[in-house]
């Protein structure tokens, strides 16, 4: 078998194991993690519902009009956007922020204690113009809210 | 090593509002050198733990898209005025750092 077919199968089998189960197909590629608890398939699937499916066992969400995301409209810099989310639903369990249109849609997964009410805030990289999305769990749904950002320079190149 | 953490811990009625900086260069492994054209290794932070007498009120995990020296912000309950709490971060390299702070 010459290389390029090897490659041509190494690829297809990637694809594919991307869209079933990025998990496994990490897991097996990568090598070993320097940490146990972050979720490498999670943070290295480059598209939305893959991330979720690996970070929060769905994708299913439901968007809600009790979490408000904070964002600038136009981010001059997209190398610093602040990022507010602020969930008023009880029990909130994790919130999620994403890029939508980042080479790595999933930038942070804040696990929250029990003490700890929905709000979250930071400043994130962000790649070209695009949806920042908040995906909140509680109560073991996901409840997601998303505003456009608009930025003038990449923070994500180079 | 110098310290790489700044917290902030505000208590008031009963919820206290955390704020946390921190220095890190945040490189996400996509950048490259312009000079020599070389790729950037990653070298970003994993894992943000934030506790309170033991438990830990917040956990964060985070992939390279977060800003360098990052920003967060969270709020909890149960705290009182003058209780420590600690901050503590991972990166990918393994190294780590923590911090400790009484809440005002």
């Amino acid at each position: 078998m010459s290389n390029e077919m090897k490659r041509r199968i190494f690829l297809k089998r990637s694809l594919a194991a991307g869209s079933i189960g990025v998990a496994a197909a990490t897991g097996l590629l990568a090598p070993q993690q320097v940490l146990a608890a972050w979720n490498k398939a999670a943070f290295e699937a480059k598209e939305l519902s893959g991330a979720l499916d690996a970070l929060l066992g769905s994708s299913d969400m439901s968007e809600s009009a009790d979490i408000k995301v904070k964002a600038p409209d136009i981010a001059e810099n997209g190398a610093v956007v602040p990022i507010t989310v602020d969930a008023s639903i009880d029990g909130v369990e994790s919130i999620a922020i994403i890029a939508s249109n980042n080479p790595v849609p999933l930038v942070a997964n804040f696990v929250m204690g029990p003490g700890a009410t929905g709000f979250v805030s930071t400043r994130i990289k962000m790649g070209k113009t695009g949806d920042v999305v908040g995906v909140v769990k509680a109560g073991g749904k996901l409840y997601s809210a998303k505003k456009e950002v608009k930025v003038t320079i990449g923070g994500c190149g180079g | 090593m110098a310290k790489s953490i700044k917290i902030r811990a505000k208590e008031k009625g009963g919820v206290t509002t955390v704020k946390a900086l921190m220095t890190h260069p945040m490189e996400t492994g996509g950048r490259k050198d312009k000079k020599t054209g070389k790729t950037i290794p990653a070298h970003f932070i994993q894992e943000v733990v934030c506790k309170h007498k033991g438990n830990t009120v917040m956990m964060a995990e985070w992939s390279g898209g977060v800003s360098k020296n990052p920003y967060i912000s969270f709020k909890f309950s149960g705290a009182a005025k003058g209780d420590d709490l600690e901050l503590s971060w991972t990166d990918n390299t393994g190294k780590s750092d923590s911090m400790t702070s009484k809440i005002k």
